[in-house]
């Protein structure tokens, strides 16, 4: 339905002047204060291109005020942000990048495609009208009005004008948010492809499998700091627990006595074990229950890990 | 890393004609906002300035209606394009995307300034035409011509006061507050009826209104000018039209 097309990634002229190394986003020890809020508290980022970057992190954790610096919308009290080395707040920094932000209502009597090449205006060397269509699947709605558009519609379109300019970094805030599971499914191809002819891109998200099936690195924000980053896999091994669920005739009370176990949930014999040893757990199990059935041990997905750093942090707050 | 590719002169000023020609499409596909804008001082016009006081007070009371009545008219699109659409679009989270992206710094505000232009041309054309053939004006054509470039430039200041007001009110409270502004202070102008007509503490304080100063210009060009020369008004005109952009501009945020 959203079909893509390798041609259509193909017209991206920049891929290749990309030099191997230095950040084409950056934040450096940036702070913002909203009054006595700290909303941003000393963080480091940087962006390499080719590099999709997630941040994730609760409501309120500063996700969103990071990209506003990034953006120029806001500038940080104290340290910096750069966009290829450049205030961005300087027109001509801005010029590489595509936005796509949250809540942005846009103008509901202009017709897509209207809207399209008005975006398309403010860039030196946009993409094809084609082109962006097909890439955000919205050939079909080229002809109309903005305001009579769905939700997940709208969600497309604005996606369409954040690739329209032919950026080197995309900043995309919440992109998938409203989208049904095909639309979504074509905006992680897209993303992909983008990428991996050289474009950076932004992304923040609620939805952890977006980060997990997307990211090559993840920085996990909260209160306003950098509580993790590193790739998927190092954020999911940040959490060293391994959890493992059976059924058997244990009691949870005498599990929790065993010195390698944290924590046992779980009743009617159906028990779920976190522990930072699970080969040791499991040989005294299988040792002390025979019957022990429907055995299962996994590690931590990228969606506990986050709640584990999280609470982490809090606890420490 | 890649250095940036320069943005040729031509494509920017691609970006103001697209900016301004869609800001047009969508008020013609607004009609709402449209048709009353230019019909309200049409329809003022034809009950005070030609039905009312068109016979009584003759040739005179309908030219000079036609200049104040004018001034009225021309100040909605500055006050209501910029008021009321500008606080939409903040809300809206609109303004916050344009600021992101690469727009033109100048493009959103020029669009605007010119649709208010095109309007604030519209309207007076229209009055012109109800004046020459309800009210029976005769002038030259020099005036005419003046007193129509000098309300398509006279609505820039009521640009700047609505814009200021776009940014200080939310989208819901907009329309009142503009109207809050626009009705009064017409009153106060002497725009609805002439200035020796108010009473004496209300001709004193008229001078603090910039549509004071707009229907002076006006009435001067039309020939019927006294109190004030029309440098001087143009000049408090250009004044408001500086401190409250930058007012606004300092609201916004407004970056480069």
């Amino acid at each position: 339905m959203h079909a893509i097309t390798a041609a259509a990634v193909a017209t991206k002229p920049s891929a290749t002047v990309y030099a191997a190394s230095g950040c084409t986003a950056m934040l450096s020890n940036a702070v913002k204060r909203h009054g006595a809020v700290t909303a941003l508290d000393g963080v480091d980022l940087d962006l390499h291109p080719g590099e999709l970057l997630a941040l994730l992190g609760p409501n309120g954790a500063g996700k969103t005020t990071a990209v506003s610096l990034l953006l120029g919308l806001q500038w940080p009290d104290a340290g910096a942000a750069r966009l290829f080395g450049l205030d961005p707040r300087c027109l001509e920094a801005r010029r590489r990048i595509g936005v796509m932000l949250q809540e942005a209502a846009l103008q509901s009597t202009l017709r897509v495609g209207e809207l399209i090449r008005l975006t398309a205006s403010y860039y030196p060397r946009p993409r094809d009208l084609d082109d962006v269509a097909r890439l955000a699947g919205v050939e079909d709605l080229l002809r109309r009005r903005q305001g009579k558009l769905s939700g997940g519609e709208k969600r497309r379109v604005q996606f369409a004008l954040a690739i329209c300019g032919n950026p080197e970094i995309l900043f995309l805030d919440e992109p998938t948010v409203g989208l049904d599971l095909d639309a979504r499914t074509a905006m992680w191809k897209t993303l992909r492809k983008l990428v991996a002819g050289g474009c950076s891109v932004v992304l923040t998200t609620h939805y952890l499998e977006e980060a997990e099936a997307l990211a090559d690195r993840v920085m996990v924000l909260a209160h306003g700091r950098i509580v993790a980053a590193g790739t998927v896999d190092d954020i999911r091994a940040h959490v060293a627990r391994r959890r493992i669920r059976c059924t058997c005739n244990l009691a949870p009370e005498a599990l929790r006595a065993w010195p390698e176990v944290d924590r046992v949930e779980g009743q009617g014999g159906h028990l779920e074990i976190a522990t930072p040893r699970p080969e040791a757990v499991l040989r005294r199990l299988l040792a002390a229950d025979p019957g022990l059935r429907e055995l299962e041990v996994r590690r931590a997905g990228l969606a506990e890990a986050f709640v584990e750093i999280t609470r982490e942090e809090k606890g420490a707050a | 890393m890649q250095t940036a590719i320069a943005m040729p002169r031509s494509r920017v000023l691609r970006a103001y004609l697209l900016e301004s020609r869609y800001e047009f499409l969508r008020l013609l596909r607004t009609p709402s906002f449209a048709l009353p804008t230019i019909l309200f001082p049409s329809m003022f016009y034809l009950l005070f300035g030609v039905v009312l006081s068109g016979s009584a007070r003759g040739f005179d009371a309908a030219r000079y209606m036609l200049a104040t009545y004018s001034v009225f008219g021309v100040m909605a699109p500055g006050l209501f394009g910029f008021g009321v659409v500008v606080a939409m679009e903040r809300e809206q989270g609109l303004l916050t995307l344009k600021r992101a992206l690469p727009m033109p710094p100048g493009a959103y505000l020029v669009a605007k300034m010119a649709m208010a232009m095109l309007f604030a041309a519209l309207i007076t054309l229209l009055l012109m035409a109800m004046g020459f053939v309800l009210g029976h004006v005769r002038m030259p054509l020099d005036n005419w011509l003046a007193l129509l470039a000098v309300d398509t430039l006279g609505v820039l200041p009521f640009c700047a006061i609505g814009l200021l007001i776009g940014t200080l009110v939310g989208g819901q409270g907009a329309p009142a507050v503009v109207n809050l502004v626009y009705l009064p202070m017409s009153f106060l102008s002497g725009l609805w009826l002439p200035l020796r007509l108010l009473p004496e503490t209300l001709q004193q304080t008229a001078p603090l209104w910039p549509s004071t100063h707009l229907g002076q210009i006006a009435l001067s060009v039309t020939g019927l000018g006294h109190g004030g020369r029309i440098a001087w008004h143009a000049a408090v005109l250009a004044g408001f039209t500086v401190v409250f952009f930058l007012f606004a501009r300092r609201r916004l945020a407004w970056s480069g």
